[in-house]
């Protein structure tokens, strides 16, 4: 059997994992795949290999996916996200010295009081408190807004939010250009270690359930050949299976951390994929149970409302105007439907519904499916404020207070 | 031409700049430092910015690019290598030419062209797709403001268009102005 030459293109961050793991662990061999990783340094240039047919299939930052499909910025390529690789992941980290002055150094806190003390040494703070982002259009950006914006703190005029690429995010954090930045595995971690950086939240904590990293196609690749798409996802959805096998953790780490592949410490690297979180120099590892999410709960899922619920962060930092058709591209970009025809065969979990109230659940839940068993966990913002995707005008209503 | 190569590679960018030369293309500046680069791009006012597309600080320039308006200029990048779809499908999906191959010099002055030709092509698409969409929101506004008018004063429609163009010629202002304000207000005081 001749295998389908594939490649996806990648950023050297642990939730690149599971393309990773499904070249590594020989689940794309399985499916008669030949699959190749592409590694770059900048999300500008992982996005334009897909649109230039260098990468077939490409690990994105969901909201650049739907800002390309929108055509912000630049001409406009429909790209399909037919599975999400990861749930959260990130955190924030400060300078020390600005840390000390929000949160209990080494531990996590009550994010909400963190950005309460924060806003008020922003409003002390001689010059403009400066974070960084890893992209325009990340859930980084949305995240950290989110987050400020809900303790008081006003995005564009409080603070200055700048563009830090990943892997210079503690070189910057060092050189003093930010004084925070909201980023992925390894790079807090590789902060935290040089001690140039102190973790003050995960992102798990501003929202438990954010959707993250994606797969993201050419839709017209995408449709040109379902079953190599379907397989694909089949292997992801295997290298996820193997992601939280525990026995596997130390030599998942081993092969994250390669030269080729994210180039880091397989130390730092095993504390993420464990949880395991060392939030400050000299500090001892903190469990937070529900840092990132590579596979339980149906975190791959690619629900519509995600989707809806990133495009109405993007209208609330000014991103992208009113437009009714715009949100309805948005949401086209998340397709539950490929996933669904994938996975079927495997007998996995499949929700019924494609959109669900983010942010709506306090206790785990059982919902709806068309095959299997599902439990969601608890999704709630830090904020308590949940999202319904049918009642945008209401909730964007709702977040300009301040 | 003015060209700008914006490349973290000095030794790349000497070689690029060579390329440029033997094919007569001599106002060329190199930016190898990204500090401050926005600013010293925009005083250079370069008729095209030639970068590399693997350069790990692209995410950055993009956002310094997205920020300026001023700093709008045509963008071309430059690979180490590509077949023929690439460099089509490159062309479609965006305002940047593509260079492949180290900067053949009969090839790269009718690149840098094309890409000064797509980016001005692209930006009056743009343009006027922001007029249409700003002149949607304004006649949805008007919309709004006379069914206020209607129903808060009891006047009909003619007449509720009539008093907004009477105001906004009243104070000097665009009728889309003073309908937004009348909207604006009416959700601040709500029912009072």
């Amino acid at each position: 059997m001749t295998h389908t030459p594939f490649r996806i293109g990648f950023l050297p961050l642990v939730d690149a994992a599971l393309p990773i793991l499904a070249r590594e662990f020989g689940f794309a061999e399985d499916e008669g795949i030949d699959l190749s990783l592409v590694r770059d340094l900048s999300w500008a240039t992982v996005n334009d290999r897909l649109l230039y047919g260098h990468s077939d299939a490409a690990h994105l930052l969901a909201p650049l996916a739907i800002a390309t499909t929108l055509g912000l910025g630049r001409p406009a390529t429909p790209l399909s996200v037919p599975f999400v690789l990861g749930l959260n992941g990130n955190a924030i980290t400060l300078r020390p010295d600005l840390a000390a002055q929000v949160t209990r150094v080494g531990a996590p806190g009550d994010v909400a009081a963190i950005g309460a003390r924060l806003a008020t040494v922003a409003q002390g703070a001689e010059r403009r408190l400066r974070f960084g982002v890893v992209h325009r259009y990340s859930s980084h950006n949305y995240m950290l807004r989110y987050w400020l914006i809900g303790c008081g703190i006003d995005p564009d005029r409080d603070v200055e939010i700048v563009t830090v690429a990943p892997p210079f995010a503690a070189d910057a954090l060092a050189a003093g250009e930010i004084d925070g930045i909201c980023v992925g595995e390894p790079w807090n971690s590789v902060a935290v270690d040089r001690g140039v950086g102190v973790i003050v939240a995960v992102t798990s904590q501003i929202w438990l359930r954010g959707v993250e990293k994606v797969l993201a196609m050419r839709t017209a690749r995408m449709e040109e050949d379902p079953d190599l798409t379907h397989r694909l996802l089949r292997a992801l959805y295997r290298a996820g299976v193997a992601f939280v096998d525990r026995e596997r953790r130390e030599e998942i780490a081993e092969i994250l951390a390669r030269p080729d592949y994210l180039d880091g410490s397989a130390t730092l690297i095993g504390h993420a994929i464990s949880d395991r979180i060392v939030f400050a120099q000299g500090h001892a590892p903190v469990d937070v149970p529900d840092f990132m999410f590579q596979h339980r709960e149906a975190a791959n899922f690619p629900w519509v409302s995600q989707a809806a619920w990133l495009y109405a962060q993007m209208r609330v930092a000014g991103h992208v105007q009113e437009d009714a058709d715009d949100y309805f591209t948005a949401q086209r970009v998340f397709r539950p439907d490929v996933y669904r025809a994938a996975l079927r065969p495997l007998g996995v979990p499949l929700p019924g519904a494609s959109s669900k109230l983010e942010g709506g659940i306090v206790d785990a839940l059982g919902v709806g499916t068309t095959q299997g068993r599902l439990i969601l966990g608890a999704d709630r913002f830090f904020d308590a404020r949940s999202f319904d995707p049918s009642e945008l005008d209401a909730y964007l209503a709702g977040t300009r207070s301040l | 031409m003015r060209i700008a190569i914006v490349d973290e590679s000095a030794a790349r960018a000497a070689v690029i700049e060579e390329g440029l030369h033997d094919a007569g293309l001599s106002d060329v500046t190199i930016f190898v430092e990204r500090r401050g680069i926005a600013a010293r791009l925009e005083a250079l006012s370069p008729d095209v910015v030639l970068i590399n597309l693997a350069n790990p600080h692209r995410d950055e320039l993009e956002e310094l690019f997205a920020l300026s308006r001023a700093m709008a200029r045509p963008v071309a990048m430059f690979v180490d290598q590509s077949d023929t779809a690439g460099i089509e499908a490159a062309v479609d999906a965006g305002v940047s030419a593509y260079v492949v191959d180290g900067l053949k010099k009969e090839r790269i002055r009718p690149i840098l062209e094309l890409a000064i030709r797509r980016f001005r092509a692209y930006s009056r698409l743009r343009t006027e797709l922001d007029e249409a969409r700003s002149a949607l929101a304004e006649r949805k506004a008007i919309d709004q403001a006379k069914a206020l008018l209607m129903k808060k004063r009891g006047i009909d429609e003619p007449a509720a268009y009539a008093a907004l163009r009477k105001a906004a010629m009243d104070s000097g202002r665009r009728i889309g102005d003073v309908a937004d304000a009348i909207v604006t207000a009416d959700r601040l005081m709500g029912d009072l």
